[in-house]
């Protein structure tokens, strides 16, 4: 854990009590059974705004408390653990488009909406199945917005989209010429395809060419954060079940072929955190961020990657049930992996910033 | 590769800065720079010019050797604000600390926490000053990682024990002035029954032989101990105390595997650069290799996030009541990166890449090939990578028997 100052201890300590006590991953099995298509609790949403949580990296004129993405990463990885379901990740990255690019109008009117709860944000930046910036098609023309935008998470309870086009980035809102059609992932969350249909646009003029680029770090390095949380539970509940589980007259923690195991994984973790976190430090700083959010992303992929699997296998058959946990986050992972950054696609990254 | 490590802005005009520029001005000669320090070599000291001499007894008479140890013991008192700055500017001019080795690395923190007054009068001085070499009598032929195993045995003849056993693994014996040594005091008990002593290497019955490793190199040797006369003076601690200052100094030992031993390596060149000389490249600069360049990266980004972990280890170490989990991960890690590093630079050179010797390959090849090979001793050395597996699982993560 990087060392915190008071206040982000504070947040992290409200963050994880609250996570714990009001949304534990029961409450993620009640949202499921909901069948709801926004796939959140709204009532939940409520009070983690009231808790400041949707502007913390909000400047403190449009209603947040910019405390900064070390801080915001903080609380997300706390829910991350309970595998709280919430627009907070995307809400947060889309807000962070309008902070970098947006007029002092758009700010105004968008950024305390955001930071209160009013309105929900999220990105629709990829058109196809694996995450490529690079490949846009979506365009606009008379200040309306046209293009297809898959799998886009969080698009059932949002309000904004900001949008990729070919030309940079767009405010949309959910309004005639926005269809919706839902893309069921493993995670049961949030996700549809998105089709904008000469949907009235405006244009995020600031933040410069690498305006899309360092929204998407923050997507990456946030989105690292919730990973960090899941693989931790992950790593911490298979720890306690190899402590409690009995076979061969013994527990099966004192099994060195396990103890071995864990303390690989115990190192990968001990990794990625360092990654996410210095991830996140980098966007605060403002410095090397995108080699940063890179890493970030890369070594969170990597490890909860391996950490996923080994929690189903060293919880041995009951990992598979759904009635236990351990496969909700298996699940999830695998949809955040593809996210703002395969595995390949980051090495790719990482190494055309080091020019080669 | 550039790194966090390296982006820590600092003020330029802090007096102490200035201060440890103009020694560098006044006593680094031009000559020595970019050498390394020989006493940190692993092939030991050649002999010492004159320039280099003088340049040692130029950083011991300030004690910037050994910066954060105590003055009235010959170390450099200063702050570990101040030790950075002096590490810091001493790379900037490319100069290199000349203090160094076991003494410093291992022996003298020890000695500092569980030495007597007149132990400490005696022997912290010299390796300040550069002047003593020690070596760690630790592993015998039956106890490498079963380390209490040990059975080299100090009779107690009143004034003074009688030591008979053997040693192995001895790195630098062959230069050492000094061993500072864990024996078997009492055989009834495995650990209570071990004591820490110090013994001259050129007593009458201390016997060295170099070991030839898979590297062509002589690092380590086995050293016989017979009839060996030892001061009771030179038992540290009290007997039976020998396990629990051994342990300590083990510590000292990883986190100088794990961190300083790979300083140099974080500021290697970036995998990427070298393999771009090698391998073909397309016009902008990216290596048309794509399956190489994929797992360059995979290496260097795995590589970031140990830096940026050593980086933390350090933060936690520093803050109030840091004790940090992280230091235990440190040495697995950083071991298991640098081989995969070395095992990279081989696949990017090809054949070039294993040069023995000869002209046809360059200084640098050449010891990469060397620093492969030995590389392979780091993660069974210092707690071999299973033992770390046990110390982690055991007491960070407590998968204990009893559980």
């Amino acid at each position: 854990m990087a060392v915190l100052d008071e206040q982000q201890e504070m947040l992290r300590d409200m963050a994880r009590s609250w996570a714990v006590n009001e949304s534990p991953l029961t409450e993620f099995r009640k949202v499921r059974a909901s069948g709801s298509e926004e796939a959140f609790d709204r009532a939940a949403y409520a009070k983690m705004v009231e808790m400041g949580w949707a502007g913390v990296i909000i400047p403190e004129e449009y209603g947040g408390s910019d405390f900064g993405w070390l801080s915001a990463g903080l609380v997300i990885e706390q829910l991350g653990k309970t595998l709280t379901a919430s627009p907070l990740v995307l809400n947060t990255a889309a807000a962070s488009a309008i902070i970098l690019g947006g007029s002092d109008e758009q700010k105004a009117l968008w950024l305390p909406k955001l930071a209160s709860g009013e309105a929900i944000a999220t990105l629709a930046v990829d058109e196809g199945p694996s995450h490529d910036p690079a490949r846009i098609e979506t365009s606009v023309s008379g200040g309306k917005l046209t293009g297809r935008k898959a799998f886009v998470h969080e698009a059932h309870g949002a309000d904004l989209f900001v949008v990729a086009a070919k030309d940079g980035l767009y405010l949309v809102e959910k309004s005639d010429g926005v269809l919706l059609i839902t893309r069921k992932l493993s995670d049961q969350r949030s996700h549809a395809e998105v089709n904008f249909v000469g949907a009235a646009a405006n244009k995020l003029k600031g933040g410069g060419e690498s305006l899309l680029g360092d929204v998407l770090d923050r997507a990456r390095v946030l989105t690292a954060a919730e990973m960090l949380g899941m693989a931790q539970a992950v790593f911490d509940t298979t720890l306690d079940y190899l402590k409690q589980r009995v076979q061969f007259n013994q527990v099966l923690a004192t099994f060195q072929a396990l103890q071995h195991r864990m303390a690989d994984l115990f190192a990968d973790l001990t990794q990625m955190r360092s990654a996410v976190e210095a991830g996140l430090q980098a966007v605060d700083g403002g410095f090397g961020a995108a080699r940063a959010a890179t890493i970030a992303k890369a070594e969170a992929n990597r490890v909860l990657h391996g950490i996923s699997n080994q929690g189903i296998q060293l919880h041995g058959g009951i990992g598979m049930t759904d009635e236990y946990d351990v496969g909700f986050y298996l699940k999830r992972a695998r949809v955040l992996e593809a996210s703002f950054g395969s595995t390949t696609w980051l090495k790719d990254r990482y190494a055309a910033l080091s020019g080669y | 590769m550039p790194t966090q490590l390296q982006s820590g802005a600092h003020a330029n005009d802090d007096p102490f800065r200035t201060e440890v520029r103009q020694f560098l001005a006044a006593n680094f000669p031009e000559e020595l720079k970019g050498k390394g320090n020989l006493l940190a070599g692993l092939e030991g000291p050649t002999n010492e010019t004159d320039e280099q001499k003088k340049w040692r007894e130029a950083v011991a008479e300030c004690g910037w050797g050994t910066p954060t140890w105590p003055t009235e013991y010959g170390g450099g008192g200063l702050t570990k604000a101040q030790a950075k700055i002096v590490t810091q500017e001493f790379a900037k001019s490319g100069a290199y600390n000349p203090i160094g080795g076991m003494g410093v690395m291992m022996f003298g923190p020890t000695l500092l926490e569980f030495g007597s007054e007149e132990q400490k009068c005696e022997h912290i001085p010299a390796i300040c000053r550069g002047e003593i070499r020690w070596c760690q009598g630790y592993s015998e032929p039956n106890a490498g990682s079963d380390l209490a195993n040990l059975q080299t045995f100090a009779e107690d003849k009143g004034d003074h024990y009688l030591i008979n056993g053997q040693k192995t693994w001895t790195s630098g014996g062959q230069w050492a002035d000094k061993c500072f040594a864990i024996v078997r005091t009492d055989r009834r008990d495995k650990h209570k029954g071990i004591s820490f002593m110090l013994i001259d290497m050129n007593a009458p019955g201390v016997e060295v032989r170099p070991i030839t490793m898979i590297s062509g190199t002589s690092p380590f040797c086995e050293t016989f101990l017979t009839d060996v006369r030892v001061p009771k003076k030179n038992l540290v601690g009290k007997e039976g105390q020998g396990w629990a200052i051994g342990k300590r100094l083990l510590q000292h030992e990883r986190t100088n595997i794990s961190g300083g031993g790979n300083l140099a390596l974080m500021m290697a060149q970036s995998l990427g650069d070298i393999a771009k000389k090698y391998c073909e490249t397309a016009a902008d600069g990216r290596l048309t290799d794509n399956v190489l360049r994929d797992k360059i990266a995979d290496f260097e980004i795995r590589w970031s996030s140990f830096l940026f972990t050593a980086r933390r280890a350090i933060e936690e170490s520093k803050a109030p009541g840091g004790v940090s989990e992280i230091s235990s991960v440190l040495k697995k890690t950083g071991t298991k990166l640098a081989q995969e590093r070395s095992e990279l630079l081989i696949e990017i050179r090809g054949l070039q890449g294993l040069g023995w010797e000869g002209d046809g390959f360059s200084e640098g090849e050449l010891e990469d090939v060397r620093t492969w090979l030995f590389g392979k001793a780091a993660t069974i050395y210092g707690g071999s990578t299973e033992i770390q597996n046990n110390i982690i699982a055991k007491r960070v993560l407590g998968m204990l028997d009893h559980a």
